[in-house]
C-alpha cells in the first residue's frame, strides 16, 4: 500500500509543478519557465508535501493517543493555537526583527493546546468531552486572535489575517520553506518512531504502563512532535482543516486499525490530499483563488459529521 | 519448596489522604495461585495496581524476586509481571491475534513488522491456551463479551510472564467462560508463574486457589488456605454478614445468608 501511496504523491507534487495559469511553465523557454518553477512552483508544491505530510501524521499521532478517531489538529484546537501565537509573533513585531520567531511562536501555542488536551484525557474523557475541549480551544483562540487584532494599529491587520489564516500556500518562497521544513521534518522524525507505544495504548493506559510504555515520557515526546509538525505548518500555511481528520480514516481499516500502523500511510494520503486539494484550488473558476483551508472544510466538515455519527455510541457515552 | 516472586513489605497507600492500603505484609509464592478477595473498597484493586508496579506506594514497597519494583526498568518489570486489569478492553476493533500479539510488547516485539518466531509462537501457545484459535482472524468487535474476555485473557498469557496478575476477571461472565477462566488460571500456576487473582466470589476462590488473602478496612484480614482464610466467623466481620459454610467435596462454599 505503501508504494502506491508514495507513487501517488509523486505524481501530484509533478502535477503541483506543472498546473496553474502557465500550464507546462518550462515549455515558456529557459528563464521564465524556469524561474516560474523554482520560484512559484516548487516551494508552492513542496510546502503542500510537507505540511500535507505533517498534518495527516498529525492526526493519526492525536487519533492513537487519545484513542478516538475525531482527533485532529484542527477539530480540537491545535491548529489555532498555533495561528494565535504566530498571530502575536506577527504584530509585536518579533517576526519582523528576528525571522524564526513566527515558527517557534507557532510550535510553542501548537504545544500548549496539546499539552491541555493531554491533561483533559488524562483525567478520564471521552469524545464528547474531547470534542467540547476542541470548541473551547478554538474559541478562545479566534476570540485572542481578535483581540490581538483589534489592539494593532495596522488597518489591514484583519483582512490580512483572515485571509492568511484561512490556510493558503500560495506565495510562499523557497524562504519560508526553508525556515519551516526543519522543524516539520524534526517533528516527524521524533513521533514515527512511537508506533509500538500507541499500539499499546489501544487497551488503554494502564494496561500500556504494564506492557513497559512510560507513558509520561512518551506524552511529552508526542507534545514535542505535534507541536514542531502542527505548529511550523500552520506558521507559514494559516490553518489547513480536516486534513488529518480524513488521512487516518481513510486507511485504517486496511491496516486493521492498528494505531502505529497508520503513521506512514496517514502522512503519505495527507501529502497527497493537500497536494491535490492545491491543485484544485488552482484550476477552480473563481475570481479569486480560493483559500486552501477553505477548501479543505468544505469537503473535511461533512466528513467530520459523518465520523461522528458512525462513531460507536460507546464512544459517544463515555 | 516455592519460591518467593513478589513481596510487600509494609505497603502504605493513599489516595487525597484517604487510606486505601494500610501496612500490608504478604509474599506470593510461584506456581500458586492466590486469590484476593474482601468487600467493596477494601483496596483489592489497589493492591494489585501496586503489584504491577503502576501505583507508587506512599511507604513501603514491592519487591520482585528481592529487586524493588520502583528499581527496575520497564522492559524487564514489563516481562515479568502480566497484568490483566478489571474489564479490560480494547478502544480500537483490532484483530484478535494482533490484540495478543501486545502481548509482546515487553519482549520487544513490533507490530508494524512482521512478528519473530518466538513471538509468534507465543501468540499461537496464547491464543490455543484459551481455545480461541479460530477466533483469531477476527476483529474483537464482533466477537461476544465472553469471547473478548477471552482474547483479552490471551493477551495477557502471551507475555508468559512470571507473575501473572488478573483483576476481576471472571465478573459479568456466564458460568461456563468463569470455569473455563479459572482452568487457565490453575494452568498458568502449573506452568510455574506465580498467579494472583482478585475475586468477588468466594466459592471460585475456594475451589480454585491455592490461597485466599482477605482484606478489608485497608488491611489484611486472614491470609492462608481456603479451608482457614475462609472459616467461619473470619470472614463474617470482614464483610459485615454472616455467612452459613457449606462444604462440596470436602471445599468450603461459603454463602452469605443474613447481614
Amino acid at each position: 500500500m505503501n508504494r502506491w501511496l508514495l507513487l501517488l504523491v509523486a505524481v501530484l507534487f509533478l502535477l503541483s509543478l506543472a498546473v496553474g495559469p502557465a500550464w507546462w511553465p518550462w515549455r515558456l523557454g529557459h528563464e521564465i519557465g524556469w524561474a516560474i518553477v523554482w520560484e512559484l512552483r516548487l516551494p508552492r508544491a513542496a510546502l503542500g508535501l510537507l505540511i500535507g505530510g505533517v498534518l495527516g501524521l498529525s492526526g493519526a499521532v492525536l487519533q492513537g493517543w487519545l484513542r478516538n478517531p475525531l482527533a485532529e489538529p484542527g477539530v480540537i484546537g491545535v491548529s489555532a493555537c498555533a495561528g494565535f501565537a504566530a498571530v502575536c509573533a506577527f504584530y509585536s513585531g518579533l517576526a519582523a526583527a528576528f525571522a524564526l520567531a513566527l515558527p517557534l511562536a507557532g510550535i510553542a501555542g501548537a504545544a500548549v493546546a496539546v499539552a491541555l488536551l493531554m491533561g483533559a484525557v488524562r483525567s478520564g474523557t471521552g469524545t464528547v468531552s474531547l470534542l467540547l475541549m476542541g470548541v473551547a480551544i478554538n474559541a478562545i483562540a479566534a476570540a485572542l486572535i481578535s483581540l490581538v487584532l483589534a489592539l494593532s494599529p495596522n488597518p489591514f491587520a484583519y483582512q490580512e489575517i483572515s485571509l492568511w489564516l484561512a490556510g493558503s500556500i500560495v506565495d510562499r518562497d523557497l524562504h519560508y520553506l526553508a525556515m519551516a521544513a526543519p522543524f516539520m521534518i524534526i517533528g516527524a522524525a521524533i513521533v514515527l518512531g512511537a508506533g509500538r507505544w500507541l499500539d499499546a495504548l489501544s487497551l488503554g493506559e494502564d494496561t500500556a504502563r504494564s506492557l513497559g510504555a512510560d507513558t509520561r515520557s512518551l506524552g511529552l515526546r508526542l507534545t514535542l512532535g505535534v507541536g514542531l509538525m502542527v505548529g511550523a505548518a500552520t506558521s507559514v500555511a494559516g490553518v489547513i482543516g480536516f486534513v488529518g481528520l480524513i488521512a487516518p480514516h481513510l486507511i485504517r481499516a486496511r491496516v486493521g486499525f492498528r494505531p502505529g500502523a497508520t503513521l506512514v500511510p496517514s502522512m503519505l494520503v495527507g501529502a497527497a490530499l493537500v497536494l491535490g486539494a492545491d491543485i484544485v484550488v488552482r484550476l477552480l473558476p473563481t475570481a479569486s483563488e480560493l483559500q486552501l483551508g477553505v477548501f479543505t472544510s468544505l469537503v473535511g466538515a461533512p466528513f467530520l459529521v459523518r465520523a461522528v455519527r458512525k462513531a460507536h455510541a460507546a464512544w459517544l457515552a463515555t | 519448596m516455592n519460591k518467593t516472586a513478589l513481596t510487600v513489605r509494609g505497603l502504605v497507600s493513599r489516595r487525597e489522604h484517604a487510606v486505601v492500603l494500610d501496612g500490608i505484609d504478604l509474599a506470593f509464592e510461584s506456581g500458586q495461585v492466590t486469590a484476593i478477595v474482601g468487600p467493596n473498597g477494601a483496596g483489592k484493586t489497589t493492591l494489585l495496581r501496586h503489584l504491577a508496579g503502576l501505583d507508587a506506594p506512599t511507604a513501603g514497597r514491592v519487591e520482585l524476586r528481592g529487586q524493588p519494583l520502583a528499581s527496575l526498568a520497564p522492559a524487564l518489570r514489563a516481562s515479568s509481571i502480566a497484568y490483566l486489569p478489571q474489564a479490560a478492553s480494547a478502544y480500537w476493533p483490532l484483530r484478535a491475534r494482533d490484540l495478543v500479539a501486545l502481548g509482546r510488547l515487553p519482549h520487544g516485539a513490533d507490530l508494524s513488522r512482521p512478528l519473530r518466531i518466538q513471538d509468534a509462537d507465543a501468540v499461537q501457545r496464547a491464543l490455543e491456551r484459551v481455545d480461541g484459535v479460530g477466533l483469531a482472524d477476527r476483529p474483537i468487535d464482533t466477537m461476544s463479551q465472553g469471547e473478548r474476555a477471552r482474547m483479552m485473557m490471551a493477551r495477557a498469557l502471551a507475555t508468559e510472564a512470571s507473575v501473572f496478575l488478573a483483576d476481576e476477571p471472571v465478573a459479568s461472565l456466564d458460568p461456563a467462560y468463569a470455569l473455563e477462566t479459572m482452568g487457565i488460571l490453575r494452568a498458568e500456576a502449573a506452568r510455574g508463574a506465580c498467579v494472583i487473582v482478585v475475586l468477588h466470589d468466594l466459592g471460585l476462590a475456594a475451589r480454585f486457589a491455592d490461597r485466599i488473602v482477605v482484606l478489608a478496612n485497608h488491611k489484611v484480614a486472614a491470609d492462608g488456605p481456603p479451608g482457614v482464610a475462609l472459616a467461619a466467623g473470619v470472614i463474617d466481620s470482614a464483610y459485615g454478614v454472616t455467612f452459613r459454610l457449606l462444604t462440596v467435596d470436602g471445599i468450603p462454599q461459603p454463602v452469605a445468608w443474613e447481614r
